[in-house]
């Protein structure tokens, strides 16, 4: 059987980055698109691991602990923006987030 | 304790003082009655004031700029420049706020805390030559910006422009994290240096090489608001609280250059060949974009959003200017003393001008409509005349500050023999003319709406009169600025930068 070498991680990571960048450019719904991004930020920690992991040292894996708390911190205030807009205006759909334009 | 030296307690220093005062707020505020609140803003002064002290205690003692935190934090005359600079945002802001936020009542000591928490993230951005503390430093920023674009939770307006800041903001962080972990993919450290070795080795044609760079200049790029990754921006400065719009603009976006400066010249200037043509492409988009997007406003908030986008394309032509020639060239030092005099000069006429838009927020009036400032000269003499000064150093006429630093880019684009970008911005900043004066021919010509004086508070007052008066000295005697610029690029002689810049 064949080893799993680097570039299959980076091959797997650089398609959840595009299925994130596509999740956020089509998706309607504001906490999908939360979850794209939060795809998109596992998309870079499996690159950084991978990489880590290819050189030997300890870097990227530092970075990708850097960068769950970022994301947790990110959907944290996410959430509680989307709370406080729910709470105006009653809906999460990104289609009707149109009070400011041009 | 932590194996750090005495050198690196004094780098940190400003931060970690900033961060004190940070947390001391959030607890103070709890004791202190509605009445009180304000001890919130001059305590995030006074951090900010320490803060600045620390600084130029780290200027004095070293001021060749010194290293620290296993090769992760350079505090070198750039950072120290920098720090200066967000830090006098930051206290002029405040100086805005506290009145703004008693008219919206939402006089929270959070929201002194957050703008403290943020200028830290600033600092890790400017002075990182690490892409790991450069990323935090982004979030630290970006997070805290978020929640102070939304800061007004019962405003609609202010909800939806958190909500859309927030979804683009972590939206290009994600693609910005995806860029840098194939940066270190390709060198095996986090380190700029390093990053810049061994990608200079490389071909620079190289698929991997360009995919990284590429999504690291769309982070880049998001950031600093360039079209076509602006749509955030207008958006999230029209519905943000004014004084934060006024923050947003010019700390932000000064942090948001910082951290494209160190990456793409400190870190990546051997990729300059790859990156330089999306640059030209990128800074003719944003003017012509941002200029006539600007033209048909009729929200003062949102023309100046779209304003500080066209200043944008501005400094992104010095950029230009800067990678098509050689370092330490003279179209090469000019164009970098371009960008950092128009940051200096744009952070106090912009935040002088959104000084004025804060102030005519009264009771029942939101003030950021064209509406609201016309006759503002019946109103407030001093502020309208202050006002058009702002307007006339934003346009780049020459008595006011603005000039300098547009001069400076021009010059370095003739220097690098731009000579058609250079004609096409002189363009477009005639053409900026004409939404600036829409703004004062309000002030100035149309009846106001109401005949009541304009109440002034004297935070605000010594806000307008801070920035009125940088604005003007920058523009009369600018020598001492200009030396001050130049003794910030002295870092090219100091050896581990002068290395880098190879």
């Amino acid at each position: 059987m064949a080893e799993i070498t680097t570039l299959h991680y980076l091959v797997v990571a650089a398609a959840l980055f595009v299925l994130g960048v596509i999740g956020v450019l089509t998706r309607r719904n504001v906490v999908i698109v939360l979850m794209s991004i939060e795809l998109i930020l596992n998309a870079v920690n499996l690159n950084l691991v991978a990489f880590s992991r290819m050189w030997g040292n300890l870097h990227g894996q530092v970075f990708s602990v850097f960068i769950v708390v970022d994301a947790a911190a990110e959907a944290a205030v996410g959430l509680g923006i989307l709370i406080a807009f729910f709470r105006n205006k009653e809906t999460i759909n990104v289609d009707e987030i149109d009070l400011l334009k041009w | 304790m932590l194996g750090l030296s005495s050198v690196e307690y004094r780098l940190m220093l400003p931060m970690v003082e900033l961060g004190i005062f940070a947390l001391g707020i959030l607890m103070i505020d709890l004791m202190i009655p509605r009445e009180w609140k304000w001890m919130n803003a001059v305590g995030a002064f006074v951090g900010v004031l320490f803060s600045a002290l620390c600084v130029f205690q780290i200027q004095t003692l070293f001021p060749r700029g010194a290293i620290g935190f296993s090769y992760s934090l350079l505090v070198d005359r750039f950072a120290i420049y920098f720090w200066y600079l967000f830090l006098a945002g930051a206290g002029i802001a405040i100086l805005m706020s506290v009145r703004y936020l008693d008219v919206e009542n939402e006089h929270h000591g959070e929201y002194y805390a957050l703008l403290l928490l943020s200028v830290i993230g600033m600092m890790c951005m400017a002075a990182g030559i690490d892409i790991v503390l450069i990323f935090i430093g982004l979030e630290l920023m970006a997070i805290s910006t978020y929640v102070l674009v939304g800061f007004l939770r019962r405003d609609r307006r202010s909800n939806e422009a958190a909500l859309k800041y927030l979804l683009l903001g972590a939206f290009s962080s994600g693609i910005f994290a995806y860029g840098l972990s194939l940066f270190y993919g390709l060198s095996g450290s986090t380190n700029l240096r390093s990053i810049a070795q061994a990608v200079s080795t490389r071909n620079p044609h190289d698929p991997v090489v360009i995919i990284a760079m590429l999504t690291t200049m769309v982070g880049l790029l998001f950031k600093i608001a360039a079209i076509p990754f602006h749509q955030w921006a207008p958006d999230a400065y029209e519905g943000a609280p004014t004084c934060i719009t006024g923050f947003m603009s010019v700390a932000v976006k000064a942090a948001a250059w910082a951290m494209l400066l160190r990456i793409l010249v400190f870190g990546l200037f051997p990729l300059r060949a790859v990156y330089t043509p999306v640059i030209v492409f990128v800074s003719i988009a944003t003017m012509t974009g941002a200029n006539f997007a600007a033209l048909t406003q009729t929200n003062t908030k949102r023309l100046l959003a779209y304003s500080s986008i066209a200043h944008v394309g501005y400094m992104l032509l010095a950029f230009v200017a800067m990678g098509t020639s050689a370092p330490n060239s003279p179209a090469f030092i000019d164009g970098f003393k371009g960008i950092l005099v128009y940051l200096l000069v744009y952070t106090f006429m912009n935040l002088g001008a959104f000084a004025v838009i804060t102030s005519l927020r009264n009771r029942n009036v939101i003030g950021d409509e064209l509406d609201d400032i016309a006759g503002l000269y019946s109103r407030a003499p001093v502020e309208a005349v202050l006002m058009l000064l702002f307007l006339l150093s934003l346009a780049g006429i020459p008595p006011a500050a603005g000039f300098l630093g547009k001069y400076y880019i021009f010059l370095s684009l003739i220097e690098s023999q731009h000579y058609w970008l250079a004609g096409a911005a002189v363009l477009y900043a005639l053409f900026g003319l004409y939404y600036y004066l829409k703004i004062a021919n309000a002030m100035f010509m149309r009846e106001a709406m109401e005949a009541e004086r304009l109440p002034i508070s004297l935070g605000m007052r010594a806000a307008l009169g801070v920035t009125a008066l940088a604005t003007l000295v920058i523009g009369v005697y600018p020598e001492p600025f200009i030396r001050s610029v130049n003794w910030s690029l002295g870092i090219a002689q100091t050896p581990h930068v002068a290395a880098m810049l190879k």
